[in-house]
């Protein structure tokens, strides 16, 4: 068994030869992958039922198809992304010369996957990681034990061992791993964590994405249809038993938009998953009893009341999707981020003091808005940050590819998804070919320096109200 | 007082004066007329911190960031506008789009070789971006740092955009407050400080560092104008520039002339004693000085090694087959040394540079295609110059910064402005269309897994091999009975015609 900085080595070795740059061999891994999850996509699902109780419908939908979808995206807009960007705007001075930017491979990247998605929160960067040349080290959760050996045993088989490797080990092992020198690390999970990655980063000069989370407000304001938002917020809310990074962590409604929202709340679950969503097979579960158990706590330490749901039972990690009014500011429920599937709702007597409560707080990962006005979302938007924002609708946002996934301050840094993953693990070179010619013009610049020579330079480099770009000096 | 400092411009930004982009445009244009109004300043300034020639301010300090001033405000209204992007099927009747957002309140730390480009061009693209800025010049270019901190809360305004000077445990003291981006612009060893003390607060960083920048020279080159161009670049500043040319690597065949286009070029510019030309710089200090001096210990110059340290003048120096292992070619030089390393062709060129970090800037000149095609190919560094140094710094279009220990991050021009912000992805959607979306709800069966599947992709249209072939192969099949069917009408319509 290699140890882990023989494994980096290797990798690097690999690296240097060059033989991830060409075209051909990032298409020919990216085409393995895309077989590896196509043929395995049973094995997949049985790990994620394992692990997490993953319904068959959100193994499907957020973590087969979805990396899918970012394979063929990157297959077939490789080519593109490879080229040197030449539609740079030049002036005067350049003209005669070529002026491109170059998107360079970093080298050996290391991946830190999380244990609420692990199939997609791995893959999904590996996949850009791959598509910008580089070689890859995944370090897959340890939580998710199934989905770990699971990959642990298919990357090596579909992908070249000599450029990607799995590293599986726990809190101990990926700090040995964080000691070595990598050419950037991409991490998805806490923001503790976050630190001492930031912290183990920062002596290498490493640069570091950060896939983080937050508490993801939900507005429900103003003239709205009850019915369709209940359902929209019930899926984005209850997905994956509430454990995604941009589920709505909270609701903020005045109490008129409440008591029209409870009972829409209790039929859309209803219809969802039956009288007992214990009982259903589109319900899941809480990954680790360790977790339930912090879930628990703070349902019962919570001041606020349960309106639906609170039940819960040990011996599988269930708990009921559980609703919970009269929520306050200082309450258990709003001091750290749930992942689960308990849904506060704190009213609010106006827009502004919504948002307002909002921006006391650390900038989220997303934010939301239910409203039919125009002017509410446009407020809402105007006046607050986060990571990344759908009006009428939950988390889908991070389903197209074309849109930055990332978040801002304490939710993250750094994007990724489509071209922005590809731009992520890339380094862009701006790249300046000057022609021989004009050298008798580039004589203005040199020594021994006269006012008059100045003058000509200065009006030949100023920039010009309707050009493209500045150039200071010929 | 640093604290206060960054206290009040959180405040104001929270305020949200910053934000509208009237305020933005005005403030720049304010920068714009404290640079013009007060040039004569700027440059005793400089002539006083670094022996700065009355020529070098404008062409290198000056011009470019009047440059990137009026670039901003030409072009904020278009940068700050939502950027949309490709939609899927599912989101094809909403709005989808990337909205740039100020971060809050950012550091900015300047250095001292270029000590007013290099501080207030990232101050250009923080205001512009709608930020607050805590902007900390310099300590070692003294009256440059006192004349931006008497100068900068004339023209801007004085909360939003505080100037705080000090040396290193100023600097200690304002990494220990939270910043919603950090801009350095220095050595790679206080830029892991940076890095460090940023990771506290989970801030992002963009650090503009250097390193050793190689300079190639092939054989075939038209070695007057190369020698000329790289002579302009490695003393400019006297060598005090984060991509001057650290050191030539070429073939032993060509060293000779080589030297002697650099001492030519050398006359020409400075003229035979260049301790009395106006247009050649100092050192900063006496420390830099003296770390200069040790690394030319040892080694015989061929051209120039005269210095004096009352002045703090090293004579433009060139020093011949200089071995990897000297201490020449162990640190970045950032003076007015200039050793030559002779390798034996491309191949072990591109070896050399490759052993060592990835540097900031990386030149070389050459006439074959093929080589300048290797030479990108086969390598990395922040940015390249081919057959001339320093210019791609000169283009705005182009984004400025190293990889690796030569930096993170990029800016100059829009490069600026993005890097200040926030690119919020934004879907808005209606309440419409619900019945596309009742395929994503429990309760689940495998009609709405597949249909979902299908909603999902992107792109809209598929532009795969066997659908491409499939559409042609329709097309054919479809065009042959269109014509078989106009055949048949007009031989049906014949007929009729041929009747009685």
């Amino acid at each position: 068994m290699a140890s882990q900085s023989e494994v980096i080595d290797r990798l690097r070795a690999t690296f240097r030869s060059g033989v991830t740059f060409p075209e051909p061999f990032r298409m020919t891994q990216l085409q393995n992958l895309l077989s590896l999850v196509e043929e395995n996509e049973q094995l997949i699902q049985d790990a994620l039922h394992k692990d997490l109780h993953k319904p068959k419908f959100e193994s499907v939908l957020s973590e087969i198809q979805i990396t899918l979808n970012d394979l063929y995206f990157a297959m077939e807009n490789l080519r593109t992304w490879m080229q040197p960007e030449y539609n740079i705007g030049k002036n005067l001075a350049t003209r005669m010369d070529d002026c491109f930017i170059r998107r360079e491979p970093l080298g050996v990247v290391l991946i830190i996957g999380a244990w609420n998605y692990p199939l997609h929160l791995i893959l999904l960067p590996l996949v850009a990681a791959i598509a910008a040349g580089n070689c890859a080290i995944l370090k897959p959760s340890e939580i998710c034990q199934a989905t770990e050996q699971l990959l642990a045993e298919l990357i090596p088989k579909y992908l070249s061992q000599d450029c990607y490797a799995v590293l599986c080990g726990g809190a101990e092992d990926t700090k040995s791993l964080l000691k070595n020198k990598f050419d950037h690390i991409f991490y998805t999970g806490s923001q503790v964590v976050a630190r001492s990655i930031l912290l183990a980063a920062a002596p290498h000069l490493t640069p570091v994405t950060l896939e983080l989370g937050g508490k993801s407000p939900c507005f429900i304001y103003g003239h709205i249809d009850i019915h369709k938002a209940a359902k929209r917020l019930c899926w984005s809310k209850f997905f994956n038993t509430g454990q995604s990074c941009v589920a709505p962590d909270y609701v903020l409604c005045t109490t008129q938009t409440r008591d029209a929202l409870l009972p829409a709340l209790r039929e859309t679950l209803r219809t969802f998953y039956g009288p007992d969503p214990g009982a259903s097979l589109d319900m899941g579960r809480i990954v680790t009893p360790r977790h339930w158990r912090r879930l628990m706590d703070m349902l019962e330490k919570s001041k606020g009341k349960v309106v639906i749901g609170g039940e819960s039972r040990e011996e599988d990690r269930y708990i009921a999707p559980t609703v919970l009014v009269d929520v306050q500011e200082s309450d258990a429920l709003m001091q750290e981020e749930i992942f689960g599937p308990i849904l506060p709702i704190l009213t609010i007597e106006s827009l502004e003091e919504g948002i307002d409560y909002i921006n006391r707080q650390e900038k989220p990962l997303a934010l939301y808005v239910f409203s039919d006005e125009t002017s509410v979302v446009t407020t809402v938007l105007n006046n607050t940050s986060s990571g990344g924002f759908c009006g009428n609708d939950g988390i889908v946002h991070m389903a197209l590819p074309g849109l930055p996934f990332g978040g801002v301050g304490a939710s993250g840094m750094g994007s990724y998804h489509g071209r922005w993953g590809f731009e992520t693990f890339s380094h862009r070179r701006g790249c300046m070919n000057r022609s021989w010619l004009l050298e008798r013009v580039n004589v203005l610049r040199y020594p021994p320096y006269s006012d008059y020579n100045l003058g000509w330079l200065r009006w030949a480099t100023t920039f010009k109200k309707n050009s493209w770009g500045g150039c200071s000096v010929m | 007082m640093e604290k206060q400092a960054v206290q009040r411009a959180r405040e104001a930004f929270l305020a949200g004066r910053s934000r509208p982009l009237e305020f933005r445009v005005q403030q720049l244009k304010s920068l714009q007329r404290m640079i013009t109004d007060r040039q004569g300043e700027i440059a005793t300034a400089l002539k006083q911190d670094i022996n700065r020639s009355q020529y070098d301010t404008p062409l290198f300090e000056l011009i470019g960031l009047e440059n990137e001033i009026s670039l901003a405000v030409s072009k904020l209204a278009q940068w700050a506008a939502p950027r949309p992007v490709e939609r899927n099927l599912l989101t094809i009747s909403d709005q989808a789009y990337i909205q740039p957002e100020p971060l809050g309140v950012v550091l900015i730390i300047g250095a001292w070789n270029y000590p007013w480009a290099l501080t207030l061009q990232p101050l250009v693209g923080a205001i512009a971006a709608g930020n607050a800025a805590v902007v900390k010049p310099s300590e070692l270019s003294e009256y440059s740092a006192s004349l931006l901190k008497a100068l900068l809360p004339r023209y801007l305004d004085q909360e939003l955009y505080p100037v705080v000077c000090g040396g290193v445990s100023e600097t200690q003291e304002l990494l220990r407050q939270r910043f919603d981006h950090v801009f350095y612009t220095g050595n790679s060893t206080v830029g892991k400080l940076v890095m460090e003390a940023a990771a506290r607060h989970l801030t992002p960083v963009t650090l503009e560092l250097g390193g050793k920048s190689p300079c190639y020279i092939d054989k075939d080159v038209d070695l007057r104008v190369a020698c000329r161009r790289i002579t302009w670049g490695k003393f400019v500043n006297c060598g005090q520039t984060c991509i001057a040319p650290d050191y030539i690597l070429c073939e032993p065949s060509i060293q000779n002339r080589v030297v002697e286009g650099i001492r030519q070029t050398l006359l020409e510019f400075y003229g035979p004693d260049p301790k009395s030309s106006p247009d050649y710089g100092r050192i900063i200090n006496q420390r830099h000085f003296n770390r200069l001096m040790t690394l030319l210990e040892g080694y015989t110059a061929t051209v120039g090694g005269q210095s004096d340290s009352s002045q703090r003048y090293i004579a433009p120096t060139v020093v011949k087959d200089v071995p990897p292992q000297a201490r020449l070619m162990q640190e970045e030089i950032f003076g007015p040394l200039l050793p030559i390393v002779t390798v034996s062709d491309i191949d072990d060129a591109i070896h050399f540079i490759n052993e060592r970090e990835k540097p900031l800037a990386l030149y070389v000149f050459s006439s074959n295609k093929k080589v300048i095609k290797r030479m990108l190919a086969e390598t990395t560094s922040g940015g390249v110059t081919v057959n001339d140094v320093i210019m791609h710094y000169t283009l705005n279009s182009l984004p400025f910064g190293g990889v690796g220990q030569s930096g993170t991050g990029r800016y100059h021009g829009k490069h600026t402005f993005d890097q200040f912000s926030h690119h919020r992805a934004c879907l808005v959607k209606s309440l419409g269309m619900e019945e596309v979306h009742m395929v994503r709800y429990p309760p689940q069966n495998h009609q709405k897994v597949r249909r979902v599947r299908l909603a999902m992709r992107t792109p809209l249209v598929d532009f795969s091999k066997g659908t491409y072939i499939w559409a042609v192969t329709a097309s054919i099949v479809a065009l042959g009975l269109l014509i078989a069917l106009t055949v048949i009408l007009i031989l049906a319509a014949g007929v009729n015609c041929t009747c009685l």
